[in-house]
């Protein structure tokens, strides 16, 4: 083979035609061709083994709870019981509250960037809230220990309390001492660190409406923000939900800084804004170094089997939405 | 745009005032709600802008402080104690990123030419699929496979591979993606001249596309560095954190974002919160520098154009 392949080469020089035709056929191009190709593989590979490795080991306490695993509500390694829904709707309570105060917001940031900024700010204001993206989730935590949960607390949640703890159903919501440690100041932690994802999706899908849209409804004597409501939202609507979900993506799988300041100290399940509960990525982080029992590790890998799945699928169908009504500026009508 | 609320100016004098009058009221009030979700609209930038800039506010004002000649080098005294730094956290830091870009960048790199210039068909399409979803999976699952596979197996103890070997699994798909985007933007001509001169594939790819390309797969190479290192759960369920310098990479390790972690967490000392400002002012400027070279390796040039 080698031999062949060498000869090859050597005579190529003085065969015209076949110099053309080894395109891709000459030892070195096969071979750059096949490392390239097994870099490639390796990506596939690498996806696999991650699901191979989490499903083996999670397998014993998937076996082992069932169905219980994502509906049981007792968490107790010392009684080896592994029901999961107070992780799981610590994480779904914690996001959308994320995501509640962060979709307006990194609309109407970009609605000003596309919309109302002169030339010369639009590429700063983006630039600076994209950078909101690059800092690490562990300073997001600190910071959120140091300034924002006991600014909240004073600020939101004991005025808050004091307003709602006496009206019948309403005090659900402020169930519980207002310890700064809670699902609130999580989300709203959550709610900064999505907003340059939400944002610079949303950024450009506003930005893909065409001109004669906006032109067509100016025209007929619309104020801007008329506008914007009967031609630029509508067209980018879809766009806008692919983002949010995408935003959704992030802040479910989100460890750090809401590890630190969602307190982990309740899986009880209820509606009060002050459980200082958990989300599945904070409980991983919680009690990996107590996983002495083999049980106790594999429900663990268990939990994040379950958060891999769920991330995938937001991500999944954030990107399909993206993709299909963000990229093609035809696809939506209004 | 003010001009378009105001009635026609030219109104006919046998119009009745009334109908003037109420299309006045309603101009007022389209214009009132514009204004209204106009000053919403920019309250909602100021505010995005304005977060960053309480948040790094903090950081420099409060870390600037505890930033010395000490802080950089000498090791972390014992708890509680005020002094000493946050050198071996530093150390290891480079140590574990470096490691994982040993790994992760020529993988990562080899994938994303093998999209660009190879890549047609069902299998690149489904490598491309895969690395979108794995840029999408939360940090902390990796973490929890390379805990499981390297800690809990392999090594049986907390080691700073294991963090390595997650963090590489963080980069590939990002650098993959990027190289493979900024690969074609090269334009086709400079391929066939190449190979119109007989040039081998291979060395077309490694002689002409790839430096043309150089500073745009420099800039996804960086800013997947910048990436990694600020990541902190993965590094926790491997790395784990060590309060004594260790060089020994199949133990536990110190690391800037696990330092910090420690010390906004877990020690009660009122010193503490001043040690995490420090070490957060030196990982975000860990992470400005390399963003910073980001933009200089966008001047070696990118494939359209220069801006």
């Amino acid at each position: 083979m080698a031999v062949q392949a060498a000869r090859r080469d050597r005579n190529a020089p003085t065969q015209r035609v076949k110099l053309v035709e080894g395109r891709g056929g000459g030892l070195g191009d096969r071979s750059f061709q096949a490392v390239a190709f097994a870099f490639a593989a390796f990506i596939l590979i690498l996806l696999a083994t991650i699901f191979v490795i989490l499903f083996i080991d999670a397998r014993v306490a998937l076996a082992r709870e069932g169905l219980r695993f994502i509906t049981g509500q007792v968490w107790n390694p010392t009684a080896d019981i592994y029901g999961a829904l107070p992780y799981i709707y610590g994480t779904i309570f914690t996001s959308l509250i994320g995501l509640v105060i962060a979709t307006p917001i990194a609309i109407g940031a970009s609605l000003y960037i596309v919309e109302y900024a002169p030339n010369w700010l639009r590429a700063p204001v983006s630039f600076i809230v994209e950078l909101l993206a690059v800092i690490p989730s562990v300073i997001y935590g600190f910071w959120g220990l140091a300034v924002l949960a006991p600014f909240l607390r004073d600020r939101v949640e004991r005025p808050l309390k004091a307003a709602l703890g006496d009206v019948p159903v309403l005090s659900a919501l402020v169930e519980g001492p207002a310890r700064g440690r809670d699902m609130f100041v999580a989300g709203v932690i959550l709610s900064i660190m999505i907003l340059p994802t939400i944002m610079s999706v949303a950024r450009e899908v506003i930005a893909t409406v065409p001109g004669t849209q906006r032109e067509g409804m100016l025209a007929l004597g619309a104020t801007k923000w008329e506008m914007i409501r009967g031609a630029v939202l509508p067209y980018a609507r879809a766009g806008i939900v692919g983002a949010a979900i995408l935003g959704l993506g992030r802040a479910i799988g989100e460890t750090m800084a809401v590890t630190m300041l969602i307190g982990n100290s309740s899986t009880k399940i209820s509606w009060s804004f002050l459980t200082p509960g958990y989300t599945m990525a904070s409980a991983i982080a919680n009690q990996f170094a107590d996983a002495n029992s083999s049980l106790h590790f594999s429900a663990i890998i268990g939990v994040a089997v379950v958060l891999l799945f769920v991330t995938g699928a937001v991500n999944l169908v954030a990107r399909l939405i993206v993709s299909r009504f963000g990229g093609d500026t035809r696809a939506t009508g209004i | 745009m003010q001009g378009q609320l105001a009635p026609p100016p030219r109104v006919r004098p046998a119009t009745p005032r009334i109908t003037l009058q109420a299309s006045d009221t309603t101009a007022r009030r389209r214009k009132l709600i514009n204004s209204l979700m106009s000053g919403l609209i920019g309250a909602s930038a100021v505010l995005g802008v304005s977060i960053l800039g309480i948040i790094l506010g903090y950081i420099i004002i409060q870390g600037a402080p505890a930033l010395s000649f000490d802080f950089f080098t000498k090791n972390p005294p014992a708890l509680g104690e005020a002094g000493g730094g946050v050198a071996p956290a530093i150390r290891g830091s480079l140590l574990i990123v470096g490691l994982a870009g040993l790994v992760g960048i020529p993988i990562g790199l080899g994938a994303g030419i093998y999209l660009a210039e190879f890549g047609r068909g069902r299998f690149a399409n489904a490598v491309r699929f895969t690395a979108d979803l794995m840029t999408g999976l939360p940090s902390i699952a990796i973490g929890a496979v390379a805990w499981a596979l390297l800690v809990k197996r392999g090594f049986g103890n907390y080691n700073a591979i294991a963090g390595s070997v997650a963090l590489a699994i963080i980069m590939i798909p990002i650098i993959t993606r990027t190289t493979e985007e900024i690969l074609r933007l090269v334009p086709n001509n400079l391929r066939e001249a190449s190979l119109a001169l007989g040039t081998p594939q291979w060395k077309t790819i490694v002689s002409v596309v790839l430096p043309v390309a150089r500073g745009g797969i420099l800039t996804g190479v960086i800013l997947s560095v910048a990436r990694v290192s600020g990541e902190t759960a993965p590094l926790l369920l491997t790395v784990l954190g060590n309060s004594f310098a260790s060089n020994d990479l199949r133990g536990p390790m110190a690391a800037l974002p696990l330092e910090i972690y420690q010390y906004a967490t877990k020690s009660p000392f009122a010193d503490s919160f001043t040690k995490a400002w420090g070490a957060s002012l030196v990982l975000i400027m860990l992470i400005g520098l390399l963003n910073l070279l980001v933009r200089l390796s966008a001047r070696l040039g990118n494939p359209k154009g220069r801006r």
